[in-house]
């Protein structure tokens, strides 16, 4: 199995792991993350599905950012987390894999998380002097927008719930 | 030869009136797709339904030979100043009809991301509730418009529309005194106006 060749390589890369369904997820340093992915890249996993981000607003290093890979000879797929903290940079993969280059942009744009060495770190959603990062915790889901949390239009939900007592 | 009977050879009508009745038989409808509601427009404007019974036969995609922006779809507030230079752009007089609950008011979507109504940055005549709305509401939308343009006078329609053409003036003034993007000024322009407990921008 690739994990078990990359802390043969790579002792002491992989902080954590585990599996679920059949999923499996490593935990890596985010400053060993270029190493880890050039080796399981080798391992044959040459395919960088999506990098996404998850804000866990209380923890201590705020967010994960999750890579999912696909190896498409024997179509096992793997997933990395990194752990960063606010205002951490992470190194970009777009040297080694030309689809993290829109993926990464999307994290920046929504989650505010920088990448090094990315070709053209611009926000990809919204525009380019929109106020925050709309996917972290903090953000409130209108955006301060008057017109999404006033009186202005009565809710449905308090008679959705009389329909279904 | 006779006398000619004035009654066989002249028609009296109001000018508003006759002008009015060729406004509304002619609209030039600009599609603004953006979600489903235009693929329910397609059925709209295909055999089935055919708008073309309305005189909305000539649809065209360019807004300057078009008079009737039909909004199908959600607007988001990155959209919002692409929706008002569309709408800007279009050969006077203009009608709007807001197809779907998206354009009318933001629907579902009470979200940072989407502009709730795009009444809310240009004038809209019309709206046409449904999500999507089946093809007979828009038709029952798009005969509302024509109602609505006959009994309409010539110069409140062009007063009209000069209101939005001053809010865009304003809203260039603001892009070049902050030196903004048009999204963030409209966007500011926006939650200005609901602050202070008005509804629209221009």
């Amino acid at each position: 199995m690739v994990i078990e060749q990359i802390e043969a390589q790579l002792p002491g890369a992989i902080l954590d792991r585990h599996d679920f369904r059949g999923d499996t997820t490593i935990v890596v340093d985010g400053a060993r993350l270029l190493e880890v992915v050039d080796c399981i890249f080798r391992e044959g996993f040459q395919m960088l599905l999506d990098v996404t981000a998850v804000d866990l607003e209380t923890r201590e290093l705020r967010f994960d950012v999750v890579y999912h890979l696909l190896n498409l000879v024997s179509q096992d797929r793997l997933r990395i987390k990194v752990q960063v903290g606010e205002g951490v940079a992470l190194p970009s993969l777009t040297s080694r894999f030309k689809s993290a280059n829109w993926s990464e942009r999307e994290v920046f744009d929504l989650f505010g998380i920088p990448f090094t060495d990315h070709p053209g770190l611009e926000r990809l959603l919204m525009w380019p002097d929109f106020p925050g990062h709309p996917l972290r915790k903090d953000y409130p889901l209108d955006g301060g927008d008057p017109f999404c949390n006033q009186d202005i239009g009565a809710s449905y939900a308090p008679l959705a719930r009389s329909l279904n007592a | 030869m006779g006398a000619i009977d004035l009654d066989d050879a002249v028609l009296t009508t109001r000018l508003d009136a006759v002008i009015n009745w060729g406004r509304k038989n002619s609209l030039w409808p600009m599609p603004f797709g953006t979600a489903c509601c235009a693929i329910e427009f397609m059925s709209v404007m295909a055999s089935r339904y055919d708008m073309s019974r309305f005189g909305a036969e000539a649809m065209r995609f360019s807004p300057r030979q078009s008079d009737m922006l039909m909004i199908l779809g959600t607007i988001t507030n990155k959209q919002a100043p692409v929706l008002r230079q569309i709408y800007a752009q279009m050969a006077e007089p203009k009608w709007v009809v807001a197809v779907g609950v998206c354009a009318s008011s933001g629907g579902m979507y009470r979200t940072y991301a989407t502009l709730q109504g795009a009444d809310r940055v240009i004038p809209v005549d019309v709206y046409v509730p449904g999500c999507p709305p089946r093809p007979e509401t828009m038709l029952y939308g798009v005969m509302e418009l024509q109602k609505k343009i006959s009994r309409e006078s010539l110069s409140a329609r062009k007063e009209h529309i000069e209101r939005f053409y001053a809010s865009m003036a304003r809203q260039e003034e603001l892009q070049e005194a902050k030196g903004l993007s048009s999204q963030q000024v409209v966007r500011e322009m926006v939650v200005a106006a609901g602050e202070q407990g008005g509804q629209q921008i221009w």
